[in-house]
């Protein structure tokens, strides 16, 4: 084990810092949720430590008013479409970068970095201006689309280095025994290729249910994933009671803290970049 | 001939990329040469470059540039920064590692509307921590911590740092262990070992954490809203954006801020991708792999 990284018991000043700041990080998170699960569950909160009297009845109004029931539905839709086609467009891509290396590589390379690194509302505002233009604005088509912008990059770039890493020669000693490419791929690569892309599919859920910008300037109504829907409640405060907003925001929150869960349980997060090594 | 091509790494394989390829040139490349060819006919403002110089000489739109670069660069600076201690100190193994990171990592779940709803009721005038600050009589009125600048700065540090704490740890854990105890061997205290061994290794990969938050906090728009002064000190680019969109139903002037937009962000990952080049680049793995 490591014995020479032990750090002295005395700690410094900067590691009183450091772990400070974990601290007060973590209690404001805990208060800020804690404020917002709070109002969602009270009756009347005026000027009071805490509301008057409990009730959970504001979930059921949330519900009701937002119509979250198909909200929820249109959510799935988009999320589920994002995923299985940015998995299917991304990853054979992917394959072909990792094994060729061909002139013009780097240029391909970046055209799939692009849309990652610039923000959303810049390729998203002439986006929508175009799928108004082919009538397919306001569409779930539209929303799906425009969410795919950023992921089928995100898939390329997670999966390249995962299938980098798969030993070349399993293709090569298959290949020799006969198998076509399409067996290869089939009964070969593809049970080696199920973790990552169960990894970057999940990553690619839990981005696109919480991706605001690109919903919001591509959906109509009707085709309002939960996020915008959340959004345009908050936006205009007073139409609705504020409890039933927090509610909604608890139920996206749990949402979303479901899919993280199951994300981390595939995705070692401190893996994504490069290979721990914590037993050497 | 195919074999040939082949040498160069050109055969059926790279059909694969196709669908990828042309995915990109028609959902992104299109729609992007689309808006920059339309922000170059103005419907409102005359000539070409109608829509580019009404930005430049407005300061309503114009000062929105430094409005979204005062919020993006402050906060993934400190993102960045708070990073590093925390993260060099978790990245041997420990009991509860797991749940630390998880929780770190909770306040992406959260959502900007239950950050920005947590807030304002946290950190409002009758708020949690005004009432205990007036109570413990820290303050005579309440302090306006949100609506404001702090409150916009506030939310992109709760957004941000999880994700820059844990592309810090990844990096962190890339780099091997031996290096340090090597070091340590010949004699380098904890201090020299940071600076001299680790910090020099992880700085590309800080490099590219910084350029990734700060890609998040320049985009930054419904908090600027919703926790911030979205008509003054928190007119972000993302907000004059969306309002000639969808207020104005001008495309053109709206495509030629998204340009801008793309063009200020794209400069700075350029700047610090340039500085990046400088830095010591190559295996920080130990010498046998």
């Amino acid at each position: 084990m490591t014995v020479v990284a032990r750090r002295p018991v005395a700690a410094s000043p900067l590691a009183w810092l450091a772990w400070g700041f974990v601290g007060f990080f973590l209690v404001f998170m805990l208060a800020l949720v804690a404020a917002v699960l709070v109002n969602s569950l009270g009756t009347r909160w005026l000027d009071h430590w805490l509301p008057d009297g409990y009730t959970t009845h504001w979930y059921g109004d949330a519900w009701r008013e937002f119509g979250l029931t198909s909200v929820m539905l249109v959510t799935i839709e988009i999320a589920a479409a994002v995923v299985a086609l940015s998995l299917l467009i991304g990853v054979p891509a992917s394959y072909a970068l990792a094994r060729r290396s061909f002139p013009g590589r780097g240029l391909v390379m970046l055209a799939f970095l692009i849309p990652l690194l610039l923000p959303p509302v810049t390729y998203g505002i002439p986006l929508a201006t175009v799928l108004l233009r082919h009538e397919l604005g306001g569409t779930l088509t539209g929303v799906i689309l425009a969410n795919l912008v950023p992921s089928v990059p995100f898939v390329i770039l997670t999966m390249t280095p995962f299938i980098e890493q798969i030993d070349p020669r399993i293709e090569a000693a298959a290949r020799t025994l006969g198998a076509g490419t399409a067996t290869i791929f089939v009964r070969v690569l593809g049970p080696l290729l199920v973790p990552g892309m169960l990894a970057a599919g999940l990553l690619v859920l839990v981005r696109t249910v919480g991706m605001f910008e690109l919903s919001f300037f591509t959906a109509g109504p009707g085709t309002q994933p939960l996020v915008v829907v959340l959004y345009y409640a908050a936006f205009a405060p007073g139409v609705r009671a504020s409890q039933s907003i927090d509610a909604m925001a608890v139920i996206y929150m749990g949402l979303m803290l479901m899919l993280l869960v199951a994300a981390l349980s595939f995705v070692n997060p401190t893996n994504l970049v490069a290979r721990l090594r914590e037993n050497t | 001939m195919r074999r040939r091509l082949a040498a160069h790494g050109i055969d059926r394989a790279l059909l694969l990329l196709l669908p990828a390829v042309a995915f990109v040139a028609v959902i992104f490349l299109y729609p992007f040469l689309y808006g920059l060819v339309l922000s170059f006919k103005p419907e409102r403002y005359v000539g070409a470059f109608g829509n580019y110089q009404q930005f430049f000489a407005d300061p309503f739109l114009r000062d929105t540039i430094a409005i979204t670069l005062g919020l993006a660069v402050p906060a993934a600076l400190f993102n960045v920064i708070a990073s590093v201690p925390i993260a060099y100190r978790m990245r041997g193994a420990f009991r509860g590692k797991r749940l630390l990171i998880g929780m770190l990592v909770m306040p992406v779940t959260l959502g900007t509307v239950l950050i920005a709803k947590g807030l304002l009721t946290l950190l409002g005038a009758r708020g949690w921590v005004n009432r205990a600050l007036l109570d413990l009589g820290l303050v005579e009125d309440p302090v306006r911590f949100v609506n404001n600048y702090w409150g916009v700065l506030l939310t992109l540090v709760i957004t941000g740092f999880p994700f820059a704490f844990l592309l810090t740890l990844s990096y962190l854990g890339g780099i091997d262990p031996m290096l340090e105890r090597a070091a340590a061997t010949l004699g380098a205290g904890p201090r020299q070992r940071f600076w001299r061994i680790t910090f020099p290794l992880l700085l590309p990969g800080l490099a590219i954490t910084f350029i990734l938050t700060f890609v998040l906090a320049f985009a930054v728009f419904p908090s600027a809203v919703l926790v911030g002064e979205p008509a003054g000190e928190t007119r972000v680019i993302s907000i004059v954006a969306y309002r000639a969109a969808y207020e104005q139903f001008d495309a053109s002037m709206a495509s030629a801020i998204a340009m801008i937009m793309g063009a200020v962000q794209l400069a700075v990952v350029v700047i610090v991708l340039g500085v990046r080049g400088r830095l010591y680049r190559g295996p920080s793995g130990g010498g046998k792999g």
